[in-house]
């Protein structure tokens, strides 16, 4: 593809937002994502008790009681706080864990794929070494070493789940480094910073806007899993926590199980439609 | 692409030979990677194995930790540590575990079976019924079976295993009782031959359902995209212009040349499954390698918990390898590259 063949910027922008929001898994995704985001943002104010605290009867079910419309749990917590808050949690791990793999992910691409040579070598091997450790056992050893708290949480993930970004983005950087664009910038005597930042980075945009939504997606299923385990941070409430403590009581109190993990299901499911089509808006020849 | 004769089915063995020896020497700085890694991970501990096992033993004097330390090395530079750590590894001598007071190698054999059989039937099912599913979405594109079965792979895809594993039970085995929801085989019972076999087989198939779930939904999705593609390529219109029958074209001419990156995929996610077994294990109290990490990382030995992650990314190496072998077997355009 020739940079010539290319609308105008602008109007490729607009036209991309335009087939994006046109699309009604779009549309879903960002609803459901916007629900679950004011949960979360107004889980203080909705529920302003420690969502560990006991408030209620143990064991309510589901709209038993109309003071807790989601039931209570064996501790007699409120089971609708607990999803609130929860939310907080999965979504602040979820969206620290990508940028900082975003972070290492970018910068590692993006030098091997403008350098090349020996730099290019020494950093594809530094990704296949961290593509080939299985990235929920690396989670598991730094939080054990390290002790289970959100940030170190986000950290491990983010540290395991950027070998992705790294092979997407070089491969973009290795298609663009030789553009007329780039050489232009070149023959204008731009620094590196300045032509891999402001020339190649954008054009590389589309590919890493849709790595993003997956990123997300799976550092709160990496995180749900582990706090599951009963490996999370023991001080906050978190959907896969509540799930763990749940599994005493799968015969009698199902539901204590199937609403934290609903919640887990209906976010990764709005990332992944927004990632879908967002890579539909970006590729308007292969959407079908 | 090379101009040559097709190789005949006998030289196509040296061609493999190289592929494969092309491949371990590729991997030789990974391996070395995951080594020095765990090391330095291992270093990162807060504490060490004496702290663990005077822990352990409940009585310690700085004399006899001191001597401790002295026995397993823990006294020397890092560099020289680092040079006793390569000699064991050597010999497959992973450590010994001060919490099982066991040799690690010992203990990851006696679980690593579970967790192969376990692997591998979640990878098998999901291959068939992702492969099944992506050529039927590929099939009706458009219509309504393509359109129901991708949102239920998208469903399936923002699913975590764990859960998948939980609903399961609650439905098949504590309402309906027809599955068994935990362990590999009945306790108490001694059976052997195929009444033993039937009874893990039982007991495999929650755990299988709660793998394979995840990759069930990318290796359908991948299937359908990858049979698009395929389908639009001129030999595809040629094959249909022949007038070979529908079906033979979507198998014979488009699936075939769709299961490459599949496959490829396939390997690559190799490491995740493996993750994925992990938190399985523990849903089932399957006895694998997942449900030894688990229970080191409670006891906080760390010995076991770095064995597991060095030899399952070397797993992860064989696997990679596999599939390069796999590829090469099947495309010759990989061998003449």
């Amino acid at each position: 593809m020739t940079t010539s063949s290319l609308p105008h910027p602008a109007a490729w922008r607009a036209s991309t937002l335009g087939r994006f929001l046109a699309n009604p898994a779009a549309l879903a995704g960002l609803v459901l994502l916007a629900v679950i985001a004011a949960a979360a943002l107004g889980a203080p104010w909705l529920f302003p008790h420690d969502p560990l605290d006991m408030v209620g009867t143990p064991l309510l079910w589901p709209s038993q009681d109309p003071e807790f419309p989601l039931g209570t749990d064996t501790m007699g917590r409120d089971v609708a706080a607990g999803l609130a808050h929860g939310a907080r949690v999965s979504l602040l791990v979820g969206l620290a864990a990508a940028a900082l793999s975003l972070t290492i992910g970018v910068s590692v691409g993006a030098a091997a794929g403008y350098f090349g040579g020996w730099a290019d070598r020494v950093l594809v091997r530094l990704t296949e070494l961290f593509q080939t450790i299985p990235s929920f056992l690396l989670v598991i050893v730094i939080v054990a070493i390290a002790q289970p708290s959100v940030g170190v949480i986000a950290l491990a993930i983010g540290v395991s789940s950027w070998p992705v970004v790294a092979r997407l983005v070089r491969a973009e950087f290795r298609s663009l480094v030789h553009a007329e664009f780039v050489q232009a910038a070149r023959a204008h005597g731009y620094g590196h910073l300045r032509i891999v930042l402001a020339e190649i980075l954008p054009n590389a945009l589309p590919p890493i806007i849709v790595t993003t939504s997956v990123l997300v997606a799976n550092a709160i299923l990496m995180e749900s899993a582990l706090s599951f385990m009963s490996l999370g941070d023991p001080n906050v409430v978190s959907w896969g926590s509540m799930i763990g403590d749940a599994r005493e009581m799968l015969r009698t109190a199902w539901y204590l199980a199937a609403l934290p993990g609903l919640s887990i299901v209906a976010t990764v499911l709005a990332l992944n439609l927004l990632g879908d089509a967002a890579n539909d808006a970006f590729n308007p020849r292969l959407a079908r | 692409m090379s101009s040559t004769a097709s190789p005949s089915r006998f030289s196509r063995l040296p061609a493999l030979g190289r592929t494969a020896a092309r491949a371990l020497l590729h991997a030789l700085p990974t391996v070395a990677g995951v080594i020095l890694l765990s090391f330095f991970l291992m270093q990162a501990v807060p504490g060490d194995a004496a702290d663990v096992i005077a822990a352990e033993s409940g009585s310690a004097t700085a004399d006899s930790m001191a001597a401790t330390r002295r026995h397993f090395g823990l006294d020397l530079p890092v560099l020289q540590q680092l040079g006793n750590y390569l000699q064991h590894l050597v010999r497959l001598d992973l450590g010994l575990s001060p919490r099982y007071n066991t040799p690690v190698v010992d203990l990851i054999a006696s679980r690593i079976g579970n967790t192969a059989l376990l692997m591998s039937t979640a990878l098998a099912a999901a291959l068939i019924a992702g492969v099944m599913l992506g050529t039927v979405m590929a099939s009706f594109v458009g219509r309504w079976p393509d359109r129901v079965l991708s949102l239920a792979a998208l469903l399936l895809y923002s699913t975590p295993g764990f859960w998948l594993g939980l609903m399961a039970i609650i439905l098949l085995s504590v309402h309906l009782g027809w599955l068994p929801p935990g362990g590999v085989s009945t306790l108490g019972t001694d059976e052997t031959g195929i009444a033993h076999v039937l009874d893990v087989a039982r007991h495999l198939v929650l755990p299988t359902l709660a793998l394979a779930g995840f990759y069930v939904a990318i290796f359908s999705r991948l299937t359908r995209a990858a049979m698009l593609e395929v389908s639009r390529q001129d030999f595809v219109r040629t094959a249909r212009a022949k007038g070979a029958a529908p079906l033979r074209v979507t198998l014979r001419h488009v699936l075939r040349n769709a299961l490459m990156p599949v496959l490829t995929v396939a390997g690559l996610n190799f490491g995740t499954l493996l993750g994925g077994a992990v938190v399985v294990e523990t849903v089932f109290s399957w006895p694998g390698l997942g449900r030894l990490a688990y229970e080191s990382v409670m006891a906080r030995d760390y010995v076991v918990l770095m064995g597991i992650l060095i030899l399952s990314s070397l797993l992860v190496i064989v696997a990679n390898i596999v599939v390069d072998l796999a590829q090469a077997a099947l495309d010759p355009r990989v061998r003449a590259r």
